[in-house]
């Protein structure tokens, strides 16, 4: 089996693939170890590669199956892993000065069942520092590059895990969604990106950002994909106090089913309009339409408060940054800076803290330390828990109505490098259409909607479904891909990517 | 006028145990008080008897079995501090002379 087939496979078929016996897990692993060293260089996806320790794994797994154990759908394939998770055996420093070549005692629970799934760490994928951000501008190791177009953003947080996906550097990776940080960067980089139920993966081991919203998930090339990852790391950690001690839903039954015939499809009427890419609006409406010619049932629906969800997540988020990074205090683990002797505790924290970490950051705890503070508090961090209460309203009443709402995942394509870099409030819009979700806690998921008429970029459309529903995203979603395929020449959108192996 | 000043700017600092220079507060004051503007929005939203909500799902506490099981040994546990002493993390002095 050749290389170009190997990188070309989805993860489904080459986890086929190695079961079968038809190519070892060493071999796709070194395949795409191969591609890394080749074009890494341009795009940074990944902060650290140990090309020892992937063919260790991989060479395990193959020993495990010739030996004959029954391992899972996944064993074997390789996945880049956000840098955001705890590794025992390589460093995490959620892309900040602050954890620069720290190797945690332990395993996030993301990380543990990967391993247990048999699937191979190629190394730690680059991100916004401690995944503020949309863009991994905010990374302090270097900014990573879209695939499409080098002098674009990746999208961010998950930014350096959509970069290595559409670069063909992984099959598939993880990411983390706290305020669109899965669905973003897999929507600017032609890919697939779900936000699962907010507590259906554990935060055991993921570095604290806003611990009521943060949410791991998978990115992919297709949807089948996307929910073998889902299915493979999710699930009740008792380790978790807000883990959902409840069944993962069926997302890789609904993958395969793909159908959407008689299901109702509710469009957002206040996610479009002022600030949107014709573009991006253009393959939107086209995905609508789509959806009805397969069946569904389309109408637009109003959710009013989802126009102030933006607000109210620049003062949830920020405030429970400022109080869960409050523990980088340069005491137990971590950058030290200026312990001569003479200054006092205090003193070596806020220096250690001030040159730790990057200016998103600070910008955000200082934010979260002001909504938080007395005098401010009911004005300021009271008034938007009382929206999230009004959004979480809004799609109660619309799912009484329909069975999924859709959106485009961000108002533009990818922007490029630098251009909203100084500019908070321009880079906080990227994350407009998938705030609500993390607000409410529901499932959502990013398809490619394909290529923007206005400059030739990916665009995504999202597909948000109830809580615990994630299924019924995942069945839209292949519903949608399929249909689209069709039109792309039956393959998926991202093997036009300029780094598609096909591309030669 | 501006939703947050200089000399707040400057606190907020202190709370945050940021020892930031000059020039940074001058770059933050300016960039927070455009966001703290732009967020206010919320004020206008939240009107009436609405209840908060803090977390996405309904949550109860949750207690898991109390059995003890190992913790770090002290090695793993020291193996990423910035300093070590009698198999003790090390620290600044926390008092001052006069406390």
């Amino acid at each position: 089996m050749s290389v170009t087939d190997i990188l070309s496979m989805t993860a489904a078929r080459l986890g086929e693939a190695i079961s079968a016996g038809e190519v070892s897990s060493v071999d796709a692993t070194r395949a795409y170890l191969d591609q890394i060293s080749r074009v890494d260089g341009e795009i940074n996806a990944f902060l650290h590669v140990d090309e020892d320790a992937a063919l260790a794994q991989a060479r395990a797994v193959d020993e495990r199956r010739a030996a004959g154990e029954e391992l899972g759908p996944l064993a074997g394939v390789p996945v880049a892993h956000k840098d955001v998770f705890t590794t025992t055996d390589m460093p995490t420093t959620a892309a900040s000065k602050i954890l620069e070549g720290w190797q945690p005692p332990y395993d996030a629970t993301v990380t543990a069942r990967l391993r247990a799934a048999g699937m191979v760490i190629l190394g730690k994928t680059n991100m916004d520092e401690f995944a503020m951000g949309s863009s991994t501008e905010n990374s302090a190791f270097g900014v990573s590059h879209n695939p499409w177009d080098v002098s674009r953003i990746p999208g961010g947080s998950s930014g350096g895990s959509s970069a290595a996906v559409a670069a063909f550097e992984a099959p598939v990776a993880t990411g983390t969604d706290t305020g669109g940080s899965i669905r973003q960067p897999a929507a600017v980089c032609g890919l697939v990106g779900a936000k699962p139920t907010y507590g259906g993966s554990s935060r055991y081991g993921l570095i604290a950002f806003a611990s009521s919203l943060d949410t791991p998930g998978p990115i992919a090339r297709n949807v089948l994909d996307a929910a073998l990852l889902h299915e493979a790391f999710s699930g009740h950690d008792p380790r978790d106090a807000t883990s959902v001690d409840a069944p993962v839903p069926p997302v890789v039954e609904a993958a395969r089913r793909a159908d959407v015939a008689g299901l109702r499809v509710g469009v957002v009427r206040e996610l479009s309009g002022e600030g949107y890419h014709p573009g991006v609006l253009a393959r939107f409406n086209e995905t609508v339409e789509t959806l009805e010619s397969l069946g569904a049932k389309v109408v637009e629906v109003s959710c009013p408060s989802f126009t102030t969800a933006l607000s109210a997540y620049y003062l949830i988020a920020p405030s429970e940054c400022s109080s869960n990074l409050a523990r980088f205090d340069a005491m137990r683990y971590g950058l030290r800076v200026g312990d001569d002797g003479t200054r006092s505790a205090e003193e070596v924290m806020s220096l250690t803290r001030a040159e730790g970490f990057g200016p998103e950051v600070k910008r955000r705890i200082m934010l979260g330390t002001y909504a938080l503070s007395s005098g401010y508090y009911d004005a300021y961090y009271g008034s938007a828990q009382q929206v999230r209460t009004l959004i979480k309203r809004d799609f109660e009443a619309a799912f009484e109505n329909v069975d999924v709402l859709v959106s485009p995942t961000t108002p533009t394509t990818a922007f490029p490098i630098g251009e909203r870099a100084d500019d908070p409030m321009a880079m906080y819009l990227a994350d407009l259409c998938t705030i609500p979700t993390n607000l409410a806690g529901n499932a959502a998921l990013s398809v490619p909607a394909g290529l923007s008429p206005d400059d030739n970029l990916p665009v995504g459309v999202q597909i948000m479904a109830p809580v615990l529903a994630d299924d019924r995203a995942y069945r839209v979603g292949a519903a949608l891909e399929a249909a689209r395929n069709d039109t792309w020449g039956g393959t998926d959108l991202i093997s036009k990517s300029p780094y598609s192996p096909q591309a030669g | 006028m501006s939703a947050i000043t200089r000399d707040e700017v400057a606190h907020l600092a202190r709370l945050s145990r940021l020892a930031l220079r000059e020039d940074e507060l001058d770059h933050l004051a300016a960039q927070l008080d455009e966001i703290i503007s732009a967020v206010a929005k919320v004020q206008e939203v939240a009107q009436g008897d609405i209840p908060p909500t803090s977390h996405a799902l309904p949550l109860t506490n949750v207690y898991r079995p109390d059995e003890a099981t190992p913790g770090l040994p002290p090695d793993q546990a020291l193996a990423g501090a910035p300093a070590v002493e009698d198999s003790r993390f090390r620290v600044p002095q926390i008092l001052g002379e006069e406390e």
